[in-house]
């Protein structure tokens, strides 16, 4: 094992944390102000990918079709609120598994129909059409590095939002009590919206970001959706911070596990062995680690309901 | 999980229309192998096997989901197990469904043991997470298998022998064998939400502190009953390998875990027929469906939407208000 090898490891980890970050940050406002489960907040990352497809398709510029994006991105979010999820939030959990779970069949369905079942790319943006050299003779892609820079920003806004602007305070304070924040005279149900609305958004931003990366496809939500939800347990839900933490250490453990477990194991056992479970062990890790974390602290590493 | 309580007056209410209706499901199930005779074929068969034993799935899983408020999202691992003791046993020589059967069940009986007693220990929205994340390690785990088939599956190339006899090498046997399982899972399920057992475990959901209070070992209680809901699982699984002469890891994946959590709640949680008909009926509309469309998700997704907006306590208590409309 080349330590060229782990920095480039790293660098993927770290680029997978942030994509995680940003459809967790939404996610884990939703269910922590609101104690909604969205499980078809994995689609909306799927809406922002096809919607950078498309506005590459209309404009030929990736800027452009992310300018595109993300406010309809925003209004897709919007929309769902308005037609179904505002109904749900008084309802138990499982009326809104079901409800979110027919939203996923649909909208993955559509997708497949308007954009067909293949997968489909998407170019990175020319001024970032090129590689950095790590070491002589390893490149690494600028759009990688820029879409990791780009999650690491966008983190800081949401934390400035977060930490000092008035919506953010109350957007904390939901995550705390919600029912002190409404009986304070909040109108909870535009809050709620206006999280929604750009939890959503940021999920779409995720997916215009991953669509060069990853292939863009019906589904591409489902198994990252998952995993967010992972993160967000792992951070403590509503807890933007949490969601932080717990997305780069998800992306990092995932990302190395699969190269580092095997190499570990080939010290113990003899390789063939080691080649056969250490990708299993090592698609286990994340689980493991949220499995623990839910023994040991089941409120999360950052639980935004216990004292901070 | 509120909407739980409304749901067990439901069921305590109607117990003899509930027979009924069971006793009427049934009744069809057993005519489908007729039915298929004129028009169907052995695709009908098929289908209503899988339907079935889709349905025991989520008989079991309504009796944690409905009963003991435990929402599993980790269930179909248990079916996996039962299916890939099944599958492994096959393989390696051992074709005597009377070894197999009691191998597969005690294997998820351990690892429902084990794993519930780590789960257990948290409630709630963890507690759904945790067992996705055991689901999902056994998920993992079998697709690293490779001398069964890795993440491809394992094809079994006999089928098990039943006391020495051929009787589930023949579709008959297999379709009435799963027949009279489902109706045993049924029997079985009502039987313990009857008894005291199930009593102590429905006032544990609704108020775990009150029951220990009262000398309850809530604990306890519940990790009984994810054993015996993972024991009727692996059964199903053992049917499924049985039934698809075919195993894989996807037997296990959290979607499968999903979509039977969906189909208890469509049905309608702790009600005596809620798991059965969400079951069925989840399997029948996707077909009814996929032979009007190619894209017969763009109907079902918001149709589900529907039910999970307007009909509250799922089909069986959009039934029931029906029903109460007409009295």
């Amino acid at each position: 094992m080349s330590t060229t090898l782990i920095l480039i490891q790293v660098l993927n980890g770290l680029q997978l944390g942030v994509i995680l970050f940003l459809i967790a940050a939404g996610l884990t406002l939703v269910f922590g102000v609101m104690g909604f489960i969205n499980l078809a907040h994995g689609v909306q990352y799927m809406v922002g990918a096809y919607l950078a497809y498309w506005g590459y398709g209309v404009t030929g510029s990736f800027v452009l079709a992310l300018l595109m994006a993300l406010p309809l991105a925003l209004v897709m979010g919007l929309i769902l609120e308005f037609l179904i999820f505002r109904h749900l939030y008084d309802r138990d959990h499982l009326s809104q598994v079901l409800a979110t779970f027919g939203v996923i069949l649909f909208l993955n369905q559509l997708a497949k129909v308007v954009f067909g079942p293949a997968s489909l790319s998407v170019p990175p943006p020319a001024f970032l059409d090129f590689s950095f050299t790590l070491v002589d003779g390893l490149l690494y892609p600028a759009y990688r590095i820029a879409v990791i820079v780009a999650g690491l920003l966008v983190a800081f806004v949401l934390w400035l939002v977060i930490t000092r602007t008035r919506i953010g305070m109350l957007i904390r304070a939901g995550a705390t009590n919600p029912d002190m924040v409404s009986a304070l005279g909040v109108n909870v149900r535009l809050l709620f919206m206006v999280v929604f609305g750009f939890g959503a958004m940021l999920a779409g931003f995720a997916g215009v970001m991953a669509a060069p990366i990853f292939s863009v496809e019906p589904g591409m939500g489902d198994n990252l959706l998952i995993v967010a939800f992972v993160v967000i347990i792992i951070g403590g839900a509503g807890s933007i911070r949490g969601a932080f933490v717990a997305a780069l250490l998800v992306g990092l453990v995932d990302t190395l596990g699969r190269t580092l477990v095997t190499d570990g194991l080939r010290l113990v056992m003899d390789a063939s062995a080691a080649n056969q479970i250490g990708p299993a062990i090592a698609s286990m890790l994340i689980y493991v680690l949220m499995a623990l974390v839910l023994f040991w602290r089941p409120e999360g590493l950052f639980a935004a309901r216990a004292a901070r | 999980m509120s909407g739980a309580p409304q749901a067990t007056a439901a069921a305590a209410g109607r117990p003899r229309s509930a027979l009924l209706v069971a006793g009427v499901i049934f009744a069809v199930l057993a005519l489908v192998p007729f039915i298929a005779e004129v028009a169907g074929g052995a695709y009908l068969t098929s289908l209503a096997v899988r339907a079935m034993i889709l349905a025991i799935v989520a008989i079991s899983l309504d009796l944690l989901m409905g009963h003991g408020g435990l929402v599993s999202f980790g269930h179909s691992a248990f079916v996996a197990i039962g299916a890939y003791c099944a599958g492994i046993m096959l393989t390696e020589g051992i074709y005597e469904i009377a070894v197999i059967l009691p191998v597969a069940i005690g294997a998820a009986a351990l690892f429902a043991l084990a794993s519930g007693a780590v789960c257990l220990r948290t409630s709630g929205v963890s507690f759904i997470m945790i067992t996705l994340a055991f689901g999902q390690m056994v998920y993992f785990a079998l697709g690293s298998l490779a001398q069964y088939g890795a993440d491809d599956g394992l094809t079994l190339w006999s089928a098990p022998d039943a006391l020495g006899t051929k009787w589930l090498a023949s579709k008959t046997g297999v379709y009435v064998t799963v027949l009279i399982a489902l109706i045993g899972a049924w029997a079985l399920v009502h039987r313990i939400t009857g008894s005291r057992f199930g009593r102590v475990l429905r006032a544990a959901r609704q108020n775990p502190a009150r029951v220990a209070s009262m000398g309850y070992s809530v604990f306890r209680y519940r990790l009984t009953a994810y054993a015996i809901a993972a024991m009727i699982a692996a059964v199903a699984g053992v049917l499924w390998a049985v039934h698809a002469s075919f195993v894989s890891p996807s037997l296990g994946s959290w979607q499968r875990s999903g979509d039977l959590i969906v189909m208890v709640v469509l049905g309608g949680m702790a009600t005596r027929n809620g798991a059965l008909i969400g079951a069925l009926f989840f399997i029948v509309i996707e077909e009814v469906l996929s032979s009007i469309t190619h894209d017969w998700r763009l109907i079902f997704g918001p149709l589900l939407i529907l039910i999970a907006l307007y009909a509250r306590g799922g089909l069986v208590g959009l039934l029931d208000r029906i029903q109460g409309d007409r009295t």
